[in-house]
């Protein structure tokens, strides 16, 4: 049992990693990006056309596709959210949904139904594992997937609270007019809050294709595993997609104990138990589960 | 809502509209006559193209006059039809269960929407989704369904193929049209104002008095009845029901595609859509994948470029009312504030601007 | 010699003119006092001098330079920085973090943390604390600190006394007289007629979006500027 925990745990490492880019793209930019899971699909895809074509290793490949998905994101925010955004909190929505659709079906067009995995280019890693005292096994893989996470969401908070544009970023995020009256320019400071965020979907594309296996249409469900740890761990700082990563996979890793198809429905249910009970509990003022809480008076 | 009352939408029977209702009934009369003179495969694309307009008209009520933007609405539809095969099942004449089975999609959908509704845009959108996928998986589990393997409307088989499918093509064509005269009967009268007061401003609608919530559950519920319906006269006209063909997302992304291209917030947009839609599948749905991205493409650009939908931009241009419900898409006031600031002052003098 | 120059501005609230054809100037060094009542358009009119508005007619100058079409970010890299009203601080944010984000803009200047903490030394111990958590007093020198720290040589002040004590009325404008002395431009609104006309160099009276008067502050009467305010200096009603 205590090995179950452990893997789920481990899981959850991944899921913060997927939900740490769409979470904090909604807290500055206030968009729920529909092509997160679709992009961080693509990553996947380009790590292994780069190692399947060009035998780069896909850790080697990261150092060319995640400056890649940072053009993206920042061109993601130049052309279609910056614009979309203007209609309304509703635009955003359909444009990101519609470029998932692009998004999934380019791939189909290019790499067909086959599933892939990352895992034939990344040597004993996909399978080694180190023995924990009481024999549980961890896969070493797991294991750097849970540290890189951790290091990921510290490093995006270190650089939110001690950098100037990391400040700049939060400010835009509370008040874009006045951050423009003290001098910070909020198109490039969402620009660059978008490109950061495809960099942690990058990382999570490429995750997901070392530990497992993906196809065209992959996305979809990433989208929702990133959504419902993003709501799990609920409002404000990066520790809460954490938190709300191992929820999701522990309820997942339970599902799976208590029927052979619960895995999903396992993580589906806890995502609405939590909803629930937070829904019950905040009463009728709750403006929103990704918002931080309500802000002090000015 | 006596407030309603100066506002234009009362003005309502200029000469276009009350030529367009005539020609309304005159094309309604004609489809139902139609299957006489049609082949078999006319007749059932036609159905088809029925169904569409009921997936476009009832996400258009749910986003473009309930401002409530669903990723998840495969859910009712995988519904309608599943809960008719159970029905079915259970011994109910097949075509009986088809509107049984919606009506319980019907029920079902209110619970939910005591939840759902309290989310907000992106947050309903995926929520949604969430209960979609759920749904998918659950329905799944049971027996009769056999997983992903499906099963099929047995009983629909003892009636021969060309009665089979006459009578599905008129269910359809009367689902189409009381559905949409549901819609268009509930945007003309008090509710309507209530509808177009909260798409304008939801916080100002609710200060003024407006049963916000009331008014938006009841197109939810509205909707979630509407695409059960087209999910059951989906699996009629196919017999064989597989869930993941039913829990598909593919058919909300169709459905946001119709409403998209015809006009969100506007009634005949979404049926021009749905044609549009229909037309585009039948000459170039053979080319697979690419169909799909251009799809998904037309989607980002009328997002981007034509957020009126072609409808929508042809009122604008040329003043045009067919079906007058007194109400023009309004996606730039929506931006109200994300941070939930309360009501600029700004934005209420913009929103006054409407006619 | 005209420092900053404002020409025949007209900015718009959708339908609502908030500033009909408003022509000024000030020069190098000097003070201006904006006053006239509530929706007169005193804030619009700084807001569009920053950039937060964008105006629909006439040009606002900055030493020569047209500075209409630049949107706000950049007007503070080109030394105009607003106090705006109400403060808008980042209330999530320090006190430490709001005064470093005036810095943004990257202007070359002595003001730093340190030495707006000694102009405003009741803001020391509170360095760490959110902005939220703060009395008015010390929201108001925290707004005032960050608008210093970009280094400005036009400092547009909003209301700063507006909703606190007279007593740290007093300490903000002791502050604010030793930038006055130090020769940075400065256009202030400003409720209390008398104090604003005793820290200003010049006045201008607005009255429903126009400049009802413009004068010297030193020679001007109290009784001229109440009456521009009222709109009694007009022998009759001007038709709307």
């Amino acid at each position: 049992m205590s090995n179950q925990i452990i893997q789920g745990v481990l899981l959850g490492g991944y899921y913060a990693l997927i939900a740490c880019g769409l979470s904090f793209m909604f807290s500055v930019m206030r968009i729920i990006n529909l092509a997160h899971g679709s992009l961080a699909v693509l990553s996947a895809y380009a790590l292994w056309w780069l190692a399947s074509r060009f035998h780069i290793p896909p850790f080697a490949g990261l150092l060319i596709v995640l400056p890649l998905m940072a053009a993206i994101g920042w061109a993601l925010q130049r052309f279609l959210l910056e614009r979309s955004a203007r209609g309304g909190a509703l635009l955003p929505i359909l444009t990101t949904f519609g470029l998932a659709i692009v998004i999934d079906n380019m791939l189909f067009e290019q790499f067909g139904a086959d599933t892939r995995s990352l895992a034939p280019f990344i040597g004993s890693l996909s399978y080694d594992s180190w023995e924990w005292p009481g024999s549980i096994y961890v896969g070493k893989l797991a294991v750097i997937i849970f540290l890189i996470a951790v290091a990921l969401l510290g490093g995006l908070q270190l650089f939110l609270s001690r950098t100037g544009l990391g400040r700049a970023i939060r400010a835009t995020s509370e008040d874009p007019d006045t951050s423009g009256l003290v001098g910070v320019d909020a198109r490039r400071a969402n620009a660059v809050a978008a490109a950061i965020a495809m960099v942690t979907v990058g990382l999570a594309g490429a995750f997901l294709g070392m530990r497992a296996t993906f196809d065209p249409y992959a996305g979809a469900p990433q989208l929702l595993f990133a959504f419902e740890a993003a709501v799990i761990g609920g409002a404000g700082s990066l520790w809460g997609t954490l938190i709300g990563g191992i929820v999701l996979a522990l309820a997942q890793t339970l599902g799976a104990q208590v029927h052979p198809q619960g895995f999903l429905i396992g993580g589906h249910a806890a995502f609405l138990i939590v909803l629930f009970v937070r829904l019950s509990m905040s009463g009728f003022s709750l403006r929103g589960l990704l918002h931080r809480p309500s802000r002090s008076a000015s | 809502m006596s407030a309603a009352s100066t506002t234009p939408i009362i003005e309502r029977g200029t000469a276009t509209s009350r030529i367009a209702a005539i020609a309304v009934a005159v094309i309604i009369a004609l489809l139902a006559i139609a299957p006489q003179f049609l082949s078999a495969g006319v007749v059932d694309r036609m159905t088809t193209l029925f169904i569409y307009v009921i997936l476009a008209a009832m996400w258009n009520a749910l986003a473009g006059f309930g401002g409530l933007v669903s990723v998840g609405q495969q859910v009712f539809f995988g519904l309608g039809a599943y809960f008719a095969i159970r029905l079915a099942d259970a011994g109910l004449n097949p075509f009986v269960a088809l509107f049984a089975s919606a009506i319980i999609v019907g029920l079902v959908s209110w619970p939910l929407s005591l939840v759902m509704l309290r989310l907000k845009n992106g947050e309903f959108a995926i929520g949604m989704w969430v209960i979609a996928a759920l749904t998918h998986l659950l329905v799944n589990l049971d027996r009769l369904v056999q997983g992903e393997t499906g099963t099929s409307l047995i009983s629909l088989n003892v009636y021969d193929a060309g009665t089979r499918r006459v009578t599905i093509y008129w269910l359809a064509l009367a689902s189409m049209t009381a559905l949409l005269a549901i819609l268009f009967g509930l945007l003309r009268g008090s509710t309507g104002a209530a509808i177009r007061a909260i798409r304008d401003n939801e916080d100002a609608a609710a200060s003024v008095g407006v049963r916000v919530t009331g008014t938006k559950r009841l197109l939810f519920v509205l909707a979630a009845f509407g695409i059960g319906v087209a999910g059951a006269l989906w699996l009629a006209t196919s017999i064989t029901f597989q869930p993941k063909t039913y829990f598909n997302v593919q058919w909300t992304a169709y459905m946001i595609f119709m409403v998209l291209v015809g006009g969100i917030g506007t009634f005949e947009g979404a049926i021009l859509g749905a044609v549009v839609f229909f037309l585009i599948e039948t000459w170039f749905g053979g080319t697979g994948v690419w169909y799909l991205v251009g799809l998904g493409a037309a989607a980002v650009l009328f997002s981007l470029f034509l957020p009126r939908g072609l409808w929508g931009t042809i009122e604008e241009r040329f003043g045009l009312r067919l079906l007058p419900v007194g109400y023009r898409v309004r996606l730039a006031e929506d931006a109200a504030d994300p941070a939930g600031n309360g009501v600029h002052p700004e934005m209420t003098t913009t929103n006054r601007e409407t006619a | 010699m005209s420092f900053l120059a404002v020409e025949d501005l007209v900015v718009r609230h959708g339908l609502l003119q908030a500033v009909r054809g408003v022509t000024f100037s000030v020069g190098r060094g000097e003070t201006l006092a904006l006053v006239g009542a509530n929706g007169a358009g005193k804030t619009t009119l700084l807001r569009a001098i920053a950039g937060a508005h964008l105006p629909s007619a006439g040009r606002v100058m900055l030493d020569g330079a047209d500075l209409t079409g630049v949107p706000s970010h950049r007007r503070v890299a080109m030394g105009i920085a607003l106090v705006p009203e109400g403060r808008k601080l980042f209330v999530r944010m320090s006190v430490e973090e709001n005064l470093l984000l005036g810095k943004t803009a990257g202007r070359p200047g002595d003001w730093s943390v340190d030495k707006v903490l000694e102009m405003f030394p009741n803001l020391k111990p509170r360095r760490h604390a959110r902005t939220g958590h703060l009395s008015g007093g010390e929201q108001q020198a925290t707004a005032i600190g960050r608008a210093l720290m970009s280094n400005p040589d036009v400092l547009l002040l909003d209301e700063v006394s507006l909703g606190l004590s007279p007593l740290i009325v007093d300490r903000v404008y002791a502050a604010l007289q030793g930038l006055i002395n130090s020769g940075t431009t400065i256009i202030l609104v400003e409720q209390d007629l008398n104090r604003a006309l005793s820290v200003s160099d010049k006045v201008i009276c607005m009255l429903e979006g126009r400049v009802a008067l413009a004068a010297d502050s030193r020679s001007v009467s109290r009784d001229e500027v109440t009456k521009a305010y009222f709109g009694l200096h007009r022998q009759k009603a001007e038709p709307a």
